[in-house]
């Protein structure tokens, strides 16, 4: 199904080849071929192997989702095993959203499904048809910064930027269900997005502005 | 993950009926079922989406709260009834995962969470609980946190549910639904000591779905605590921990729940401990004598020794803390 009426618009995407573009042509020049094939001692023949070669991806059942991404239907056939973290990155080009572990634990994947922040890569797309998606494209734009994404720059909230937008999406709900009172609440709160630069400190200091100045923080998605 | 067949069922008797034919699993808040199943140590080739069906709701009538299984663990934690009546259940549950966890994770799934032993969810390592037969490398492996009570020599895994210590020290009963019509059975019964088949993990028939956690209120429910050690100050799993409750009476304690986590191959129900206090003065030495007898039969692994005395610590204190702050 090719239906570009319902392809997310482009707008949010560089409009010239930005970086993985420009990797994406290196390797497809040939310009990451080692000039001599490395000799690899035979691997251990582990039980893993088996399990993963024997995977018979044919048997794929491929499946019809409407989604709702950042106030927008979206429809597409896609396999069902695909996460909603897949669907964002990989079908609807929303790479905002990043993959850090794959399995929950990192929180970089995070995004807003009916108002509260979820790991999407533990959330099949097809569990959460029709439900109100928001991620970061949906919270701000470049022009038009969220008042979080402003916080996080003012008060130095990352350095390189990978868990970044998982954190201002869990750093909106946080800072908007009221229920971090002290600090202490905050860091609990937020426990679940990691950051291996080390910016806590900044990303507090955004959280508690943001808190401070209003009472209740809408998210930028709609209400179910 | 291996490519499956997606079902939702819309009601209770297509789910069961699904449910009980072979290769399927139910589905609700996902997180533990996709993390497996990347791993490859859950292959269905069914999954069968249970979010559709009319199993919500928290209702607190009669002293009886009622926490239907696909209630998030954030929409129970925070449930005016659970925080005032059922103090250690509110705990448990905000001290577990993380708040993206919390917010989809349901009750029921909660209760049937898997151990997160490293050598279960590796597949290129042995164990008897996904591969019956083929041996337990976390016996002679990397088993600090491993269990120490209710082991055997085919499995030590630690059951890692926080809920459930809760809910297991304030004697919860578990209602399930199968094609037999409903059934309801203490939450203890729900689970299976390892023994010679590990991997029989919970006392539930093919297509066996479960609907409802009940649990009665008292002076001992609302008095309550869960104490909860660990590596790190947030998102991680226990090293140990306790859940309990007292009803003191004039000094003297009238009604005692004890439980442990993080130490038992299933959620550890530490009934001497209970039954040494009814009676006694709420006072540490006895707490001490009853953290004691909370660890009788239990047996350090390489690793883990210091867990017997970390648990009975956790235990004294947790009751001091719930005895004083009444």
């Amino acid at each position: 199904m090719n239906d570009d009426s319902n392809r997310m618009p482009l707008s949010d995407l560089p409009k010239q080849a930005g970086r993985r573009d420009f990797v994406k042509q290196l390797s497809s020049l040939g310009f990451f071929l080692v000039p001599e094939p490395v000799k690899l001692p035979d691997p251990i023949d582990t039980p893993a192997l088996p399990a993963l070669l024997s995977v018979d991806h044919s048997a794929a059942r491929m499946v019809p989702v409407t989604m709702q991404i950042n106030d927008k239907t979206v429809k597409r056939t896609i396999d069902a095993r695909t996460t909603l973290l897949d669907l964002l990155r990989e079908h609807l080009g929303l790479t905002g959203t990043k993959k850090g572990c794959d399995h929950g634990a990192c929180g970089a994947c995070t995004v807003h499904v009916n108002g509260q922040n979820i790991n999407s890569c533990l959330a099949l797309a097809i569990m959460h048809q029709n439900q109100p998606v928001t991620t970061i494209e949906g919270l701000g734009s470049p022009e038009a910064l969220h008042p979080m994404q402003a916080a996080f720059i003012k008060h130095d909230g990352f350095q390189c930027g990978y868990c970044t937008s998982g954190q201002i999406m869990s750093a909106v709900t946080v800072a908007g269900d009221g229920r971090a009172r002290t600090e202490a609440d905050i860091r609990e709160l937020m426990s679940g997005n990691l950051c291996r630069c080390g910016a806590y400190n900044g990303i507090i200091a955004a959280i508690q502005s943001v808190a401070a100045n209003e009472n209740k923080l809408e998210t930028k998605s709609t209400k179910p | 993950m291996k490519p499956f067949e997606y079902l939702k069922p819309s009601t209770l008797t297509q789910a069961i009926d699904i449910g009980r034919q072979p290769d399927g699993m139910f589905v609700a808040g996902a997180t533990t079922t996709l993390d497996l199943m990347k791993y490859h140590v859950w292959q269905p080739n069914k999954l069968i989406d249970i979010t559709g069906l009319p199993l919500r709701g928290i209702s607190f009538k009669n002293s009886v709260l009622t926490l239907s299984a696909l209630e998030t663990m954030t929409a129970a934690a925070y449930h005016p009834a659970v925080m005032q009546h059922f103090r250690v259940i509110s705990q448990s549950l905000l001290l577990a995962a993380s708040q993206q966890i919390r917010n989809v994770a349901t009750i029921g799934g909660n209760l049937l969470q898997r151990t997160r032993c490293p050598y279960y969810r590796d597949t290129s390592f042995r164990c008897n609980r996904r591969n019956p037969g083929s041996g337990c490398d976390a016996v002679l492996g990397a088993n600090r946190n491993h269990a120490i009570l209710g082991t055997s020599d085919q499995c030590i895994a630690t059951h890692a549910s926080d809920l459930c210590v809760a809910l297991v020290a304030l004697d919860a009963q578990v209602v399930i639904q199968g094609v037999a019509g409903e059934r309801v059975v203490p939450l203890t019964q729900l689970y299976r000591l390892p023994g010679a088949a590990p991997e029989r993990e919970y006392a539930l028939l093919p297509g066996e779905l479960i609907t409802a956690v009940r649990v009665s209120a008292s002076a001992a429910t609302r008095s309550s605590t869960y104490l909860k050690v660990r590596d790190r100050n947030s998102y991680a799993f226990a090293l140990s921990s306790a859940a309990v409750g007292l009803d003191v009476k004039r000094g003297v304690v009238k009604q005692a729940h004890v439980a442990l986590g993080g130490v038992g191959t299933v959620p550890w129900k530490a009934t001497l401990a209970e039954t040494y206090l009814l009676g006694k003065p709420a006072t540490r030495e006895h707490f001490t004598e009853a953290a004691r007898l909370a660890v009788t039969g239990a047996i350090p692994q390489k690793d883990n020794a210091f867990k017997i005395e970390l648990v009975q610590r956790i235990i004294v204190q947790a009751l001091d803390e719930t005895a004083t702050s009444r």
